[in-house]
């Protein structure tokens, strides 16, 4: 029987977004000013989980973004590259200018992220089912050097129908790294249809303990539990695997949930027109 | 020539704190003497090629120099996009170990025959690859492999290969190593048959042909300046390799020798494996000559192109 998921009901559906939250989701319209296309739906899934990563858990310095002790954070989602970008910018790993040059002949903000072009993206992505194996390499590598140094590896779920994934978590299970942690966006939809329709995941969290990994579930936009969730190792002696429920397109509506908002390749007036009066460039204005 | 080859990585990697080693469910106590030594920049994965290829660049993205080892077509087949983008995209500094390069293992099918390794890799940008003919010779690159930058391929032959190289003739990687020079025609050769070329020139020049040989031990980066060089002096140019005809070594010698304006073109023939699977088990030897990467094929194919 067809599964359907239902915004207000799934988990992080009635989630409200904060005034921080908003103002990421327009700095990603402002980027469709320019632009005119992009990921929507897998980008307003992902913000929550970068923010709070960038804002509160990675140890990392805009202005050294190369220091060998940092905390290394990939974006195994390439796809997912504008919530990257934004908080990036945020951040200054780069001027924000760069954001209206998203997609453009010499700019350095690619449709998905290139490591060398965009200083504080560790790893080139977007072919799916690459970024674990990566961060294995690296939790291995901190290991190595005696570092403290934690790698965040965030995939989306249709991505983790890929064999090398599971790969990976094998592998990162076996060597029990804790400094490890493989975060799933969670938002039940893929490209043609539901997670449960074309490759169904459950039981998904049965699956990753399996793997070796402690597991935990959180609302995706969730502030507070996702900080939690990524401030430290589930069990030591096991990477963490943390499966966030999100919303595919949160706080948009019309983009909720919405299969045609996966991407869009040319926005219309009225798509634009929409997004601004959500996400206004002044608050209130 | 393998075990000279993973010798050779320990041996380093007790010089160089960089160097770490990554197999793919090896043999029973293959390095065992490293994993004691260094274990930990000693690690052995399963049968995950994909993995392991993307576990490596995320261990070479911290600086280190990782070698990793399994058989040579799991290393160009299997995990292509992860060498395409984890390590040549990012110019990660892995070197691939290909054990049986070629028709080494022979007996076990096309399954394990890596015939089409070099022409898969030459397509990647930033790839480097690396044939050589003997343990000598191998002996000598090795060395030279540490500073390499970027991803590098170094293809294995069968073990207890017959000693051809010359030590006389210094050994850089990444360029072409000139044997000798003759006026008649240019024998190309890559890895092993770098024995049957020197063993046709020999048997060539007792019938009056002067033959030179240019062995392109580093297929890419491809040394064109010295090939182009050797062959203007020539009527004839034959390429030998182990190795599908398509896109290897004589596709890189065929795309320079159509691309180059000649005073008086050289004749040109590749010898290799023609565009099938090998449909004959047997030994690495039989299929050489079945395919005719050999003394007598060269020989013969010297002749042809001079007649």
């Amino acid at each position: 029987m067809r599964q359907t998921v239902c915004v207000e009901t799934q988990p992080g559906g009635l989630t409200p977004l904060d005034d921080r939250g908003r103002k990421l989701r327009r700095d990603v319209v402002e980027i469709f000013e320019h632009s005119r296309r992009g990921h929507v739906g897998s980008t307003f899934s992902l913000i929550e989980i970068v923010r709070v990563l960038y804002d509160d858990i990675l140890r990392i310095d805009p202005r050294n973004p190369r220091d060998p002790k940092r905390d290394r954070f990939i974006l195994s989602k390439g796809h997912g590259c504008l919530a990257l970008y934004v908080v990036l910018a945020d951040k200054g790993f780069f001027p924000a200018g760069e954001l209206c040059r998203f997609c453009a002949y010499d700019g350095i903000l690619g449709g998905h992220p290139e490591a060398g072009k965009v200083p504080g993206v560790e790893a080139s992505t977007g072919a799916l089912g690459h970024g674990l194996s990566i961060g294995v390499g690296m939790a291995v590598s901190a290991r190595m050097d005696k570092r403290d140094s934690r790698v965040y590896v965030a995939m989306g779920d249709g991505e983790i129908n890929e064999g090398s994934v599971w790969e990976a978590a094998l592998s990162a299970g076996n060597r029990g790294l804790d400094n490890l942690w493989a975060i799933v966006d969670y938002n039940k939809q893929q490209s043609y249809d539901t997670t449960f329709e074309v490759q169904n995941l459950e039981p998904l969290a049965d699956k990753w303990r399996a793997f070796g990994f402690a597991v935990t579930e959180v609302d995706g936009h969730d502030l507070r539990a996702l900080r939690e969730a990524f401030k430290k190792p589930l069990e030591p002696g096991k990477p963490t695997c943390v499966i966030c429920h999100t919303v595919k397109g949160k706080g948009y509506v019309p983009s909720e949930n919405n299969l045609a908002w996966h991407h869009k390749s040319k926005f219309t007036d009225e798509d634009m027109a929409g997004l601004r009066a959500a996400f206004p460039l002044k608050e209130g204005a | 020539m393998r075990g000279k080859c993973l010798n050779m990585v320990h041996e380093l990697a007790r010089k160089d704190e960089r160097i770490v080693f990554l197999g793919s469910d090896l043999g029973f106590g293959t390095l065992k003497k490293f994993r004691e030594e260094l274990p930990e920049r000693f690690i052995m994965e399963g049968i995950n090629e994909a993995h392991a290829i993307g576990m490596a660049a995320g261990l070479a993205f911290d600086g280190r120099i990782v070698y990793v080892n399994t058989i040579a077509t799991f290393l160009t087949r299997r995990c292509f996009e992860q060498v395409a983008l984890d390590l040549c995209l990012h110019k990660a500094d892995v070197r691939l170990i290909g054990n049986g390069g070629g028709l080494v293992y022979a007996p076990l099918g096309s399954t394990h025959l890596a015939i089409e390794d070099i022409a898969i890799f030459r397509a990647l940008p930033n790839m480097a690859i690396v044939a050589v003919a003997d343990a000598e010779e191998m002996e000598r690159m090795m060395p030279q492999t540490v500073d390499w930058p970027g991803p590098l391929y170094i293809r294995l032959a069968k073990g207890y290969d017959p000693i051809v190289s010359d030590p006389a003739i210094p050994f850089v990687l990444g360029k072409g190593m000139e044997i000798r020079r003759g006026t008649d025609a240019l024998i190309l050769c890559t890895g092993v048959t770098l024995g049957p070329a020197k063993a046709a020139a020999d048997e060539l020049a007792g019938e009056g042909i002067s033959c030179s040989i240019l062995h392109m031990h580093t297929v890419k980066p491809f040394d064109a300046e010295l090939f182009l060089d050797m062959a203007r002096g020539v009527r004839a140019v034959v390429s030998v390799e182990e190795h599908t005809v398509v896109g290897g070594l004589g596709g890189a010698a065929a795309e320079l020798l159509a691309e180059t304006p000649f005073a008086r073109q050289p004749r040109f023939k590749r010898l290799g494996i023609p565009d099938i699977f090998p449909d004959k088990y047997g030994t690495q030897n039989q299929l050489m000559s079945r395919f005719g990467i050999d003394q007598k094929a060269v020989t013969e194919a010297v002749k042809g192109l001079l007649a």
